[in-house]
C-alpha cells in the first residue's frame, strides 16, 4: 500500500483521537432520537452530560460547545478521511487494480470504529431507518440510474430483466430456506429463528453490489452484454430486494400478532408486482414530467440541475407515499429523463448535474462503509459459527446455482448465449455491499431477538465477498480469458455500426420478421415524432449542433485563455513541444465533439461500452483515444513548423506568445477551412520574400485563419488560382502590422467568439469580422486597416466558397489525403 | 408454393448453400412471394411494397445491396435487373448468426463475407476502394434523416472519419503520402475491434411474417 495513505490517514486519526479525547462524553443526541422515535439504534442519551453544560450559566469568555456540532462535524470528518484515503489510494496508481474502493472504505470504517470504541466514544447515529431510506439510499439509486448506459441496457433488457428478477428472487428464497433447514439442527442452538426471519435475512442477505466488479470488468474490458449482465443486475437488484424485505418485514409484523394465512402469501406475490411495477411507472411519469420542465429553463440555467435533483427525488418520496418501490421510480425516472434533459440544459448545468450526483452518491456510500467498519468494531456481535458459515457457504452456493440455471433456460433464447466462462464471471461477481449491511442493521430489534447474529453473518459475508472476490476476480477474468471487445471508441466505429443498425432494421423489413431492432426503429419514430416535439425545446437554434459546437467553443475559448495566461509567462518551451502539448490538451473535445455530433445527429443514442465507476467520472481526456486520432493533425502541425522554421522564426518573442494564444484548436471546419489555410500557409513559405509577411501573420491567424487549423487536411488538387488571389492579398496586407498591436490582438483572441465557419459559414463570419473590425477600430486609429479586412473576408468567403464546390468537380477520385 | 418449393431437393440444395433451416426457408419464401407479387423474381420496384423501409435513411443502400452482383456470388459486377429466389437466400444468408459449431477457419470465411457485403455497401463503384466521395455519401445518407442537419456536417463527419482511418490504417504518414481510399483490407482493420459476430445479424425466426405488403 502507498505510504501516502497513512500518512493521510494517520493525520486524520490523529485528528480524531484527539477530539474524541478531548470530548470523551461528548455524546449526545437526545434531539435526534427523540424525532425518530421509531429509530433503532443502540445509542442512549447521556442525560448526565447535557445537564452538567446546563448549569453552567455564567457568561465565559471562552468555551467550547462540541456537543453542538458533533454530528454534522464527524460526519464531515468522516468523508473527508474516506476522500483523502482515496486520494491516497489512487496516487500509487498498481492499487486500483489490485484491489476494489469499497475496500478502502471499509478499511477506513474500521479504523474509526476502532477508534470510537477505543475512546469509548458513541459514534453519531447517522444510520436510522429514516435516514437511510430518505437520504443515503436515493443518491446511490438515482447515481446508477442516471449513469445507465441506455443502449446496451435495452439491447438486453430481457435477459437482464430475467436474470435480475429471478436472480434475486432465487436467492432470497434459495438461501432463507437452506438456512431455515440448518436453524432445525438443535445442536447449531439456532431453533429459535422461525422461517420469515431466515427469509428476510436471505432477502437482505441477496442484494449485491457488484460496482467493484464493474471496474474489474471495465479494465479488462470484457464483452459488452456480460458487462450490461451484471450492471443490469446492479441497477435493479436493490430495488428487488428492498421491496421483498418490506413484504418479509410486514409478515413478520403480522406474524407477531396473528396466524398468516395462503390470502396472506398470495397477497404478498400481488404486492410484490404491483409495488415494483408500480414503482416504475411511477418513475416514467415523473422522468416526462421533469423532462418537460427542463424545457422551458432556457433563462434560468441555474435550476436546471435543482429541477432534475428534485424531480428525481420527488418520485422517490411519492412513491414510498405510496407504498410502491421508491428505488425503482427513481431508476425509472432517471432512466427516462436523462436522455431528454441532457438535450434541454446547458452545458454547465449537465456537467453540475453529473458531478453532483456522483459527489452525493460517493458521500452516501462512504458513510454507509464508514458505519459498516464502525459497527465492525463494537460489542454488538453475536458470533455463531454454524450460522456464519452456513450463510457464507449458501450465498456461494445458491448464487452458482441460480446462475447456471437462469443462464440455461435464457441461453436457449439468446442468439448469442453466454459461455460458461461468462457464466462463471457472473457467479463470481456476487459481490455484497452497502445495501445488504444497511437493511441487516436496520432491522427492528423488537422483532427479531437475533438481530446482531444476522448483522455478524452480514458483515462476514460482505468482507469475504468484498476482499476475497473482489481481490480476486481481476486475475479470474484475466485467466479465463473472457471474451473481450476491444473498443476503439472512434468515429470509423460509430458510423459502421449506426450503419449496420439501420441495415438490420432494413433487412428485418424485407423479411418480415417483427423483433427488436424494429421495435427499436418504431420506438425511435414515435419518440422523434411526438415524445421530442413535447419534451425538448423549440426556440433551439436551426441544428442541435450548432449550439453544441458553440457551447464547445465558448469552453476551449475560456480554457486557451487560462492557459495562455501560464504558458505566456513561462514560455520558453521550444515551438514545436508547445504545439504539441496544446495538441493534447485540447484534442479530446475534438474528439468529443465529433461523438456528440454523431451521437445526436444520428439520433440513436449509443453508448458503447459504458465506463461506469461509482465513485468517479471517466477522465475526460483519454489519451490514447486523442493520439490515434489525431496522428495526422499532428504531422500537419510538425510539418508547418518544419516549414516555419525556414523563416526567421525565433525574432519576435512576443509575437510566437501571441500567436498561439489566438490559436483556437479543435474547431470543426470542413475541408475547405484547411485548403485555405494550407494556400496560405503554402504561400507564405514560398516567397518569403519579406519579414514583414510573417510579422503579419498572427494576425491573420488571430482573425480568420485562426479557426482554420484543422485536422483534416485534404487538398484538391489545383489550387493555383487562390493562390495567386492570396499573394495579392498578402501583399497588401503586409504594410500595416505594427509590433505594440500584439496585445489587441491577444485580447482579441481570448474573447471568445464562435468561429464556425464550418456549419455556419456565413452568419457567424459576418459576426467574427463586425466584431474584429470593432476591437481594431476601437484601439487603433489606422482606419486603413479596417476596409482591408473586409477585403480579406470577401476573399474567404467568394474563395471558400469557391473551394467547396470544386471539390466534388475537381476530384472524384482525385481528392486525395495529404499531410502538408 | 412456387416451383422451387415442390421439388424438395431443389430446397434442400438451397438449405445446403445457404445454410438456413428447411423452415426458415419455407417462411422466406412466402416472404419473397410477398413482396414479388407472386412472380418468379423480385425487382427494384418491388421493394416499394414494403412500407417500413421507407423510413430507412439508408433504404437505397439497401436495396442496392440485393441487386449488387458482387454481393450475388456471381462473377461479374454491377447491378442485376432483376433477383430470384436464390438470390434473395443468398442476400439473406449475410445476416445468419455465426453458428456455434463452425471452426475457426469458418468463422473468420463467414466474417470476411459479412464485411465484404458491408465493404460493398460502402464502395458503390466497385473499384475496391471506399474513396472520400462515396464515405461523405454515406454518411450523409445515414444522417438524411435529421432535419436539422446540414450537409456540411455531415460531411465534416466523413472527413474526419477518413481522416482517422487513414491514421488507422496507415499510421504515421509521410508528409506527401496520400491516402486514397479504404481498401478492404483497411476495412478489415477497422472491423477488428468491433465483433462483427454479434452485430450483423437478423433472427431468422421460425415464425409467420408479421409485417405485411400492399
Amino acid at each position: 500500500m502507498g505510504s501516502q495513505i497513512f500518512r493521510h490517514v494517520n493525520f486524520l486519526n490523529w485528528l480524531l483521537l484527539l477530539l474524541s479525547l478531548e470530548y470523551p462524553f461528548a455524546a449526545t443526541y437526545f434531539e435526534l432520537s427523540t424525532l425518530n422515535s421509531n429509530s433503532t439504534t443502540q445509542y442512549k442519551p447521556d442525560h448526565h452530560d447535557a445537564e452538567g453544560s446546563v448549569q453552567d450559566e455564567r457568561l465565559n469568555v471562552f468555551t467550547v460547545d462540541y456537543n453542538y456540532v458533533q454530528i454534522p462535524c464527524e460526519v464531515t470528518l468522516w468523508i473527508l478521511l474516506a476522500s483523502l484515503a482515496k486520494i491516497g489510494f489512487h496516487l500509487y496508481h498498481r492499487l486500483p487494480s489490485l484491489m476494489p474502493e469499497c475496500c478502502l472504505l471499509i478499511f477506513i470504517g474500521a479504523l474509526v470504529g476502532a477508534i470510537i470504541f477505543g475512546t469509548d466514544h458513541k459514534s453519531p447515529p447517522v444510520m436510522t431507518t429514516n435516514i437511510y431510506f430518505l437520504y443515503l439510499l436515493p443518491p446511490i439509486v438515482l447515481e446508477e440510474g442516471y449513469f445507465m448506459p441506455t443502449r446496451p441496457f435495452f439491447e438486453n433488457f430481457v435477459s437482464i430483466l430475467w436474470w435480475s428478477v429471478l436472480g434475486s428472487l432465487l436467492n432470497a428464497f434459495g438461501i432463507g430456506l437452506s438456512l431455515y433447514g440448518i436453524c432445525q439442527i438443535e445442536a447449531f442452538g439456532l431453533t429459535d429463528v422461525n422461517l420469515l426471519q431466515n427469509l428476510l435475512f436471505g432477502s437482505l442477505i441477496s442484494a449485491v453490489d457488484p460496482v467493484a466488479a464493474l471496474a474489474v470488468f471495465e479494465e479488462a474490458s470484457v464483452n459488452e452484454q456480460l458487462y450490461m449482465m451484471i450492471f443490469g443486475e446492479s441497477l435493479l437488484n436493490d430495488g428487488i430486494t428492498v421491496v421483498l424485505y418490506n413484504i418479509f418485514i410486514a409478515f413478520t409484523q403480522m406474524h407477531r400478532y396473528e396466524e398468516i394465512e395462503p390470502v396472506d402469501v398470495l397477497a404478498g406475490f400481488a404486492r410484490f408486482f404491483v409495488v415494483g411495477l408500480g414503482g416504475v411507472l411511477f418513475g416514467i411519469m415523473f422522468g416526462f414530467v421533469s423532462a418537460f420542465m427542463t424545457r422551458f429553463t432556457q433563462n434560468i440555467s441555474a435550476i436546471e440541475p435543482l429541477l432534475v435533483f428534485m424531480f428525481s427525488y420527488l418520485s422517490y418520496l411519492s412513491a414510498e407515499t405510496l407504498y410502491i418501490s421508491g428505488i425503482l421510480a427513481m431508476t425509472a425516472c432517471a432512466v427516462t429523463m436523462k436522455k431528454y434533459v441532457e438535450e434541454n440544459v446547458s452545458q454547465n448545468s449537465y456537467t453540475t448535474i453529473k458531478y453532483f450526483m456522483k459527489m452525493l452518491s460517493s458521500v452516501s456510500e462512504t458513510l454507509i462503509f464508514v458505519f459498516m467498519g464502525v459497527s465492525t468494531v463494537g460489542r454488538n456481535h453475536e458470533w455463531n459459527w454454524a450460522f456464519v458459515s452456513f450463510t457464507l457457504l449458501f450465498c456461494l452456493i445458491w448464487r452458482v446455482l441460480s446462475v447456471f440455471a437462469l443462464f440455461y433456460i435464457s441461453n436457449k433464447f439468446r442468439t448469442y448465449p453466454f459461455t460458461i466462462k461468462d457464466q462463471l464471471i457472473i457467479a463470481y461477481s456476487g459481490l455484497r455491499g452497502a445495501s445488504s449491511f444497511s437493511l441487516a442493521f436496520l432491522l427492528p430489534m423488537y422483532l427479531f431477538p437475533r438481530k446482531h447474529m444476522f448483522i455478524t453473518a452480514t458483515l462476514v459475508v460482505i468482507y469475504f465477498t468484498v476482499f476475497i472476490q473482489g481481490i480476486t476476480i481481476g486475475p479470474l477474468v484475466k485467466y479465463l480469458d473472457v471474451k473481450k471487445t476491444n473498443k476503439k471508441e472512434c468515429i470509423n466505429e460509430e458510423i459502421h455500426v449506426r450503419m449496420m443498425d439501420h441495415l438490420k432494421a432494413g433487412i428485418e423489413d424485407i423479411c418480415g420478421h417483427w423483433s427488436h431492432y424494429q421495435l427499436r426503429d418504431k420506438f425511435k419514430k414515435f419518440d422523434t415524432k411526438y415524445l421530442k416535439k413535447i419534451l425538448i425545446r423549440e426556440n433551439k437554434p436551426k441544428s442541435s449542433i450548432v449550439s453544441l459546437y458553440k457551447k464547445l467553443e465558448i469552453k476551449q475559448a475560456i480554457e486557451m485563455a487560462e492557459s495562455g495566461m501560464i504558458s505566456s509567462a513561462a514560455s520558453t518551451a521550444s515551438l514545436q513541444s508547445y504545439r504539441n502539448q496544446r495538441m493534447h490538451r485540447l484534442s479530446p473535445e475534438e474528439v468529443e465533439s465529433m461523438r456528440d455530433m454523431l451521437a445526436n445527429s444520428l439520433y440513436q443514442v449509443r453508448q458503447r461500452t459504458p465506463s461506469y465507476n461509482r465513485h468517479n467520472l471517466p477522465t475526460e481526456t483519454s489519451e490514447k483515444e486523442a493520439t490515434e486520432i489525431l496522428i495526422c493533425r499532428q504531422n500537419s502541425l510538425r510539418q508547418s513548423v518544419r516549414k516555419g522554421n525556414s523563416l526567421p522564426w525565433g525574432k519576435p518573442a512576443r509575437t510566437k506568445n501571441v500567436r498561439f494564444l489566438s490559436l483556437p484548436y479543435g474547431t470543426h471546419q470542413p475541408a475547405r477551412g484547411k485548403a485555405r489555410h494550407d494556400a496560405s500557409t503554402g504561400d507564405y513559405c514560398n516567397d518569403s520574400d519579406s519579414m514583414v509577411s510573417i510579422m503579419f501573420r498572427p494576425q491573420l491567424r488571430a482573425g480568420s485563419l485562426a479557426g482554420n487549423r484543422r485536422q483534416q487536411e485534404i487538398v484538391p488538387m489545383e489550387q493555383l488560382d487562390r493562390r495567386e488571389k492570396l499573394s495579392d492579398f498578402a501583399g497588401q496586407r503586409g504594410t500595416p502590422s505594427k509590433p505594440g498591436h500584439t496585445a489587441r490582438i491577444r485580447r482579441l483572441a481570448l474573447m471568445p467568439k464562435p468561429q464556425f465557419d464550418a456549419v455556419f459559414e456565413e452568419e457567424i463570419q459576418g459576426y467574427e469580422s463586425e466584431e474584429e473590425e470593432e476591437a481594431v477600430a476601437a484601439s487603433r486609429p489606422s482606419v486603413k486597416w479596417a476596409p482591408e479586412k473586409k477585403n480579406h473576408r470577401k476573399w474567404k468567403n467568394l474563395n471558400g466558397k469557391d473551394v467547396v464546390y470544386k471539390i466534388p468537380a475537381v476530384s472524384e477520385k482525385h481528392l486525395l489525403f495529404k499531410n502538408v | 408454393m412456387g416451383s422451387a418449393h415442390s421439388v424438395p431437393e431443389e430446397i434442400q440444395e438451397l438449405a445446403d448453400k445457404t445454410g438456413f433451416t428447411l423452415e426458415q426457408i419455407e417462411h422466406l419464401h412466402r416472404r419473397f412471394k410477398q413482396i414479388s407479387g407472386d412472380q418468379q423474381t423480385i425487382r427494384k420496384e418491388s421493394f416499394d411494397r414494403i412500407p417500413d423501409l421507407e423510413f430507412n435513411p439508408i433504404r437505397s443502400k439497401i436495396v442496392h445491396a440485393f441487386f449488387d452482383k458482387r454481393n450475388l456470388r456471381q462473377a461479374s459486377d454491377g447491378l442485376a435487373e432483376e433477383i430470384n429466389f436464390e438470390d434473395f437466400l443468398t442476400i439473406m444468408s449475410y445476416f445468419r448468426p455465426m453458428e456455434m459449431n463452425m471452426d475457426e477457419e469458418q468463422l473468420d470465411h463467414f466474417r470476411k463475407e459479412k464485411l465484404k457485403f458491408l465493404f460493398h455497401m460502402y464502395d458503390s463503384d466497385n473499384d475496391g476502394k471506399i474513396t472520400l466521395q462515396e464515405y461523405r455519401k454515406v454518411v450523409e445518407e445515414l444522417l438524411s434523416r435529421n432535419p436539422h442537419l446540414e450537409k456540411e456536417s455531415a460531411r465534416s463527419i466523413a472527413d474526419g472519419a477518413m481522416m482517422e482511418a487513414a491514421s488507422i490504417c496507415v499510421g504515421q504518414m509521410e508528409p506527401d503520402q496520400v491516402y486514397e481510399g479504404i481498401t478492404f483490407e483497411d476495412f478489415l482493420k477497422m472491423w477488428q475491434g468491433i465483433d462483427i459476430d454479434t452485430k450483423m445479424h437478423v433472427r431468422f425466426l421460425n415464425m409467420e411474417p408479421i409485417a405485411h405488403c400492399h
